[in-house]
This record gives C-alpha cells, structure tokens and sequence, in this order.
C-alpha cells in the first residue's frame, strides 16, 4: 500500500533595514519593520490563511486519513506572534486533529549545523521547546535549514535523539537508487532517512502553472496516476516543499488549492493513503544506507549549499558571524540575543548570492548580491561591538566564563558564607 | 579682457574634479576688475550661480532658424540666459543644419553627463560653438579638457582669436596607459591648434610634452587651488557612532585611483591593529571588485562601503574621517586631498598625484608601495602628535592655496599669449 507523505516550510526572515557605515555605534535596531509586517500580511492572506482552513476541511472531510508535516522556524512564529497571531491559532487548531506534524528544525532558519555544533545543538532545543509550548508536541523528526544534510549533520541530529531527518533526493546522493523508500545514514544507521521526491514535488512546487511544460495542465488524478504507476515496491513518495507555493509561488488562480482538494479523493479512491513523517518511520524499515560525506541541500540545480556559502561574500559574513559566536554564547542581555538570532537566517546569506549573476534572487529585497552584503556586514560590525561592549577588553573567553560563573554564583556564596557567620556568632553567643 | 570659455561641467550638478575645478577657476579670475567670462557648458540645470560669470548653455543655443515670440523664448530659456541673446545667437545660425533633430526653438539636445554616444555629443558641441563665436565677442578662447577642444578650435578658425586649452586629465591618466586612439586624437589635435597649454601640474604636463609632443615653451603648469570651505559646510558635524579611528577613501572607484592598494593596505593595518574602521565612499566600475577583495582578506566587518556620495553628504564623510588617502595610480591633480584638509583631516597622498607637488603637509607614498601607505595610516591613527600636527599645519598650508592665485597665472598667460600673436 503506498503512501504519500506530505511536508511543507514555513519561514520568513527578519528583512534588514537600510543601514549605513554612519549608523554603526549609533543605531542598534537592524530590522525594516515595514517591509517585514506588509510581507508577512501579503503571505498570510496569500497562503496561511486559505491554506490553513483547506487542510483542516480536507482532515475534517476524510476523517483524519489526510495528514500533512510542516517546519515552522522559531522567528516565522515570532513574526506571526507580532502581526498575524490568528495564523498561529490556525496551527494549534490543526495540531488538535492529530493528523498534522510538527517537525524540529533550527530556531532562526540557520546555517549552524554546518559551522557551529553548540549553537546547532541549543537552536533547535529552543525550537523544539517553542513547537511543544504553542502545538503541545514533542518533534521526533527533524528537518534542517533548507534540507541541509551530511553525514557529520546527522551524527549530530542522531545525538539529538531523533528518530529521522528529511533530506534532499539529490541525484549526486541517490545516483540510481529511488527516492520512494526510506533509508538510514551512514554515519548513524538507527537515523532513518526521508528523501523527497524531486520530479513530484517541483511538479507541483514549479512547474504547476508552466504553459509551456509538456504536461500542462496539472490535475490531481493525473499526478495520483503518476503515483499509483510508480512500482509496485516503492511505497513512500516523499513530497516536500514550502507551504509558500499554495497560494503565493503558485497564485490562487492558477487552481491550486482546488488542486490540493482533489488529492485526497483520487489517493485514497486508488487504495494510496497518508501518513506523516513519524508514522512513516514508524511503520517501514530502511532500504540502504546513504553516504553524504558533502552537504546537500533541496536548492537549485546543483542541490548544494552553494547557495548561501558559495562565494568568498557569503564565507566571509559567515565567518565574521560565527566568529563570534563564543562570545554571544556568554551574553545575558536579551536584545543582543535576539539579534542574534535574526542575523542568522540562512536567507540574508542567500541575498550575497551571485549564482544568478547579476541578478539576486527573487526574494532579495536588495539591488544585487553586494549591495546585500555591505548592508549584512554593516548590521554586523555593529552586532560585534555591542557584543564586545558587554565585557571588558582584552580578557579571554574561558578566563571570562569562569569569572561569570564567579558573578552568577556570587549570590549563593553570600547566603552561604551569611549563614556560617550566624553559625559562628551563636555558638560564641552560647559560650 | 573678454574670454570665452568652454567646459563640460559647471557646479552643482557636477559629476567629477572637472566642474569644481572650472567652478573656482572661473571664480578666481573674476576677482580681476576687467574680466569678463563667457561660460558654454552642454546643458545648464537652471540653479548655477551666475553672479560672477555668464552661462550659455549649448542646449539653448539655436542652430536652426525657428519662429518664436518673445513671451515664449523668455517662457523656455528665461531661467538659464537673458531671453536677447537667445535672438542674438539665432541671427548668427551659420548653415543649414535643419537635417538634425531640433527642438521646437532650433537646439540640438544635450545631456550633459558623459553618454554613450559622447563622440556625437562632442561633436554637436562644435557645432554649435560656431553660433556662440558669431555671436559673443571675445579676446582669448578658453577650452576645458578634451570634450571641448574641437569647439575650441571651430571658435578660433571662425574668430581668429587665440586659443587656450586646459588640461584637467589626459587619456593616460583615466587608462593607465591603454590610450583609446580617439580620444587622443582629439586630445591632440587640440593641443596642436593651441596656442597656449595649461596643465594643472607638471606631472600633466610631463605627460603632454612626451605623449602628446608639444613643445614645453608652449605648457605652463597652474596647479589647481581649493574654494574656501563655506560656513554651512564648516558647521556640519561628524556623524561619526563609532569610538573607532575612520581612515577614508573617497573618489570614484576606478583603475586610476588605485583603490585596491587602499584595500590592501588597510589588511595590513587591521592586521597591527582593531581600533579602526576603513570607509570607501563613492561608486564605480571596480567597486563589485573591491567589495570582493575585502571579503577575499577577511577585513569586511572593519571596511564598510557607502556608495556615491554627493553634495554635502561629501563633508559628512570627511568630518566623520582620522585619516584620508588618496592612493592614485595617476592622477592629473586631485582636489579632494585639500578639501579633506580644509576640514582638518590628516591626509596620505600618492606621489603620483598632481596636488603632491604643491602639498607639503601631507604624506606622500607611492601608490604601489603598500607597507608605506600602512605604515603612514597606523602612525596617524597611533601617535596623536602626528595626527595633530597634519591637522593643523595642513589646514593652515591649504589656506594659502587660493584660486585667485591661480586666476592671476591664467591671465598671465593670456596677456603674454596676446602680445605675442599674429607677429
């Protein structure tokens, strides 16, 4: 019996506003506020909102046998938190059907898995906590920034506790094996591994509206027909994409959502059901092991991390970025924090890219791909010396957390040496 | 006297040194009780201050015959030019040029910047200098840089007056040396209907006697001079946030202002020190280039990039610096040192630049030379001593570098070139 496993991004960043050399030192907020809340209300009445109520129609009219997955990053939730709070109760109200899956991914959309293993590790303990306090479930898959995996990412993820990880079917990975089953990682064989289907999901995801592709028009039975062709061993067709594509990527007019209403219906009338991430896990066995040794991702053609890390501009913000990462790691203050987490959406990194030379990428609030980067490192050369600003100069790392400890703690110590000295004075008192 | 003058630029709307220098240049001599200065420039905006010379603007100048009333006439030129001399000028349309593509007042259409198609923009220019020489009467013709030589040359075969062209930068200077035969062809040409070749240091007039074959008795060098910083200007403040020395280099980003030995340099800077921040303020065709190198050393998070800056947004910057270089590869003058010194900015200069010749208060390396030009950065940033002592004496000595000065070299060159012509 096959299944289709459906599992959607959701993710917007903190858009940067314009900020100059002269701004450096004298003005410590980075965000266009502007920009961010008119693209995040465009989205959510584009998609979130119309998206939203379709699926809870579709699980409410097959009785709980349509399931979807999604990844929520921790500042989309933040950004709908501010301006679209009506989206997040949409989500819960989905979660309460117990056909909709939260997945585990990095707080801040980040490329951390790749530069920094602590700040990896406490993203996406944050981000589970935040998927636990709004939706009461516990991620037991986990997704990584734009589908980023490798064999050392999965060590990681493994030690983490989860069960699975989405990945990429990338040629370059799969060669000639097919998506359609699940697999484990090389490196740690119990992490089960779902790999997306590539000409199933862009299907929908691109080429949906594209007159000029061969199989234009789309239409729900004619992909179920596809699906139901596949072999009769294949069992799990993976189709992942951002939730961005019902409503938006393709518009409402080209019939998407009627689309995605007549999914179930075909599926379910050829005997194909749904099933999330977990339950996939749960119920099939692994086929093979995968052997990442390079990272790959869901991008582009080259489904690289060349995206966001490909030019010596992208390497350069990510260094300087993480560079300072020990440091941050010692910082209390919460503006600081926060800004740290805005300032690693993997997205500002994509700006930088000049893959599409001249052009930036569509998403790109910048002119071209320097223009984004002078803008990042400026935020940046600010960032760090708010940083540095929190502790005195020219003291070392460890020497600074053992004086922290020292400060933290100092509370405890005085109650404790209080406490002898009363001790003390009473036994002399009873003398 | 009466001099005619031809230019390309003419502040505010300038777009490099060339209307500065033809903005004070023009003040200075104005300064001499019987001047009088005739100033054709492609296309005047309106708000040019006219107080102390005439503008006529090429694309107000007729050179086809077409009806207009008086009303009209002052309606559309009455802005830029006294509404009599547009009829003037239209009396002396000298052939039929009814074949261009005129305006509704019989002018050619200018734009003024430095288009694509410059060459037919230089040339229309000439043409209509034929109109302007029928009509203006002049003593001396006056030409700025090789945009308007052939203008030149048209007004002194129609005037018979002498001709005087200024050289603000050759074709040597803006290709380090990969010369487009056009241009120079142009620029020669002008040199040689010359009767006289100013240059505005000797560095350019090296260039013009051993590139250009001129004969040194006919090149005199009139270094260029600074306007005196205006009290809006001296008022503005730094805008500076950060407690970091800003060491800044501010021109356009081209092959000719080396500014790839400014990015290197400042490497080796940040490599001694991390009190100090790099600004490379302006724009042009290298920038991309330069953004990419800064990342390729690792110093983006300490080299910030502004983009073009203009107007007083310039002062803004100079205010906010500790350190101003100018690392040119070749550079005819450069006014810009100055006026970083007029706002008491230490500044670092290549030797290859016209103004080190005139400068003795500010730091002189040769443009390749890297460790030098680090080294003369981290001494100013370091040693407050040095720092002030530039600052001071360098405002002091650029004070002294008047236009007037200037003005009165120009006119001695007309005086001597009058006395000898026609003999």
């Amino acid at each position: 019996m096959k299944t289709i496993c459906f599992y959607f991004q959701v993710h917007q960043p903190f858009r940067l506003k314009r900020y100059r050399f002269f701004d450096i030192g004298a003005d410590h907020y980075y965000y266009d506020d502007f920009s961010n809340e008119d693209i995040i209300h465009g989205i959510a009445h584009r998609t979130y909102f119309p998206a939203n109520n379709l699926l809870l129609e579709l699980i409410k009219e097959y009785n709980g046998k349509f399931k979807v997955a999604f990844s929520l990053s921790g500042i989309v939730l933040e950004q709908m938190e501010i301006y679209v709070p009506e989206v997040i109760d949409q989500f819960k109200e989905l979660s309460k059907t117990g056909c909709v899956e939260f997945l585990a991914e990095t707080y801040n959309h980040s490329l951390a898995s790749l530069t920094d293993p602590e700040e990896f590790k406490r993203q996406v303990k944050a981000h589970s906590d935040k998927i636990e306090l709004l939706f009461g479930q516990k991620p037991k898959v986990f997704r990584n920034t734009e589908l980023i995996y490798s064999d050392d990412i999965a060590l990681q993820v493994a030690d983490m506790g989860f069960k699975a990880m989405l990945t990429e079917g990338a040629k370059h990975v799969l060669g000639w094996k097919s998506p359609n089953y699940l697999y484990s990682a090389a490196s740690v064989p119990q992490l089960k591994l779902l790999s997306r289907n590539r000409k199933f999901s862009d299907d929908i995801a691109f080429r949906f509206s594209n007159y000029d592709w061969s199989e234009y028009p789309l239409v729900a039975d004619k992909l179920v027909n596809w699906i139901a062709a596949t072999p009769e061993s294949e069992q799990l067709v993976n189709i992942f994409m951002n939730y961005d594509v019902l409503g938006s990527l393709q518009a409402s007019e080209t019939g998407i959502f009627e689309f995605f209403k007549a999914i179930p219906r075909f599926a379910l009338g050829k005997g194909i059901t749904f099933s999330t991430p977990a339950e996939v896990v749960h119920r099939m066995k692994s086929m093979g092991e995968l052997i990442v040794p390079y990272p790959c991702s869901w991008a582009g053609e080259e489904k690289d991390i060349s995206p966001w890390m490909g030019n010596v501009l992208q390497k350069e913000a990510v260094d300087k970025l993480y560079g300072i990462a020990e440091k941050v790691h010692l910082v209390t203050d919460r503006r600081i924090l926060q800004d740290w987490n805005c300032l690693q959406a993997s997205d500002h990194f994509n700006y930088m890219s000049t893959k599409l030379f001249p052009g930036p990428s569509v998403y790109s609030p910048y002119e071209n791909a320097y223009d984004a980067f002078n803008n990042y490192m400026n935020v940046l050369s600010d960032f760090i010396d708010r940083v540095h600003g929190q502790f005195p100069e020219g003291v070392e790392n460890e020497e600074l957390n053992a004086l922290l400890t020292t400060i933290l703690n100092q509370e405890e110590e005085i109650k404790r040496l209080e406490k002898k000295l009363k001790e003390t004075r009473k036994t002399r008192q009873s003398k | 006297m009466k001099a005619l003058m031809f230019g390309w630029e003419f502040p505010p709307h300038i777009l490099g040194g060339l209307g500065t220098a033809s903005y004070g240049l023009t003040k200075g001599m104005a300064l001499q009780p019987d001047m009088e200065i005739t100033f054709v420039m492609p296309k005047p905006w309106g708000d040019e201050d006219q107080s102390f010379l005439r503008l006529i603007g090429a694309c107000n100048t007729p050179v086809v015959w077409k009806e207009a009333d008086w009303e009209y006439v002052r309606e559309r030129v009455g802005k830029y030019m006294d509404p009599q001399l547009y009829f003037d000028l239209r009396n002396h349309i000298y052939a039929d040029f009814s074949y261009f593509p005129v305006n509704e007042l019989g002018c050619i259409g200018f734009s003024g910047r430095y288009p694509d198609n410059l060459l037919e923009e230089i040339n229309n220019y000439s043409i209509m200098a034929g109109v302007i020489a029928r009509t203006v009467a002049c003593d001396v013709i006056h030409s700025h840089d090789w945009l308007t030589y052939p203008a030149g040359i048209h007004t002194k075969t129609v005037t018979g007056k002498p001709l005087v062209v200024h050289v603000h930068a050759t074709d040597f200077d803006r290709s380090r040396g990969k010369v487009n035969p056009t241009v120079y062809r142009i620029e020669k040409d002008g040199m040689d209907h010359a009767d006289h070749i100013i240059t505005v240091s000797n560095l350019t007039r090296n260039t013009v006697i051993e590139k250009y074959h001129q004969d040194p008795r006919k090149v005199t060098t009139v270094h260029n001079a600074v306007e005196p910083i205006c009290p809006e200007i001296a008022t503005i403040p730094s805008k500076k946030g950060t407690k970091d020395k800003v060491i800044t280099f501010l021109g356009r980003i081209t092959m000719q202002k080396g500014p790839e030995y400014f990015v290197e340099a400042a490497a080796k800077v940040l490599k001694k020190t991390d009190n100090v921040r790099f600004v490379m303020a302006g724009n042009g065709d290298m920038m991309n280039q330069m953004i990419r190198l800064a990342a390729q050393r690792g110093i983006s998070d300490r080299f910030h990039f502004t983009g073009f800056m203009k107007g007083t947004q310039v002062y803004e910057v100079l205010k906010s610096s500790d350190v101003y270089v100018m690392p040119s590869v070749s550079e005819p003058f450069g006014i810009s040192p100055l006026e970083a010194m007029q706002c008491g900015v230490p500044t670092i200069i290549s030797k290859q630049s016209g103004c080190a010749e005139i400068l003795e208060k500010a730091i002189k390396t040769d443009y390749w030379d890297i460790e030098a030009m680090a080294d003369a950065m981290y001494s100013i940033i370091t040693y407050p001593a040095m720092a002030e002592y530039l600052q001071v004496e360098g405002k002091d000595e650029v004070d002294r570098i008047t236009w007037e000065k200037a003005g009165w070299k120009v006119r001695s060159i007309y005086d001597q070139v009058l006395s000898n012509y026609g003999r």
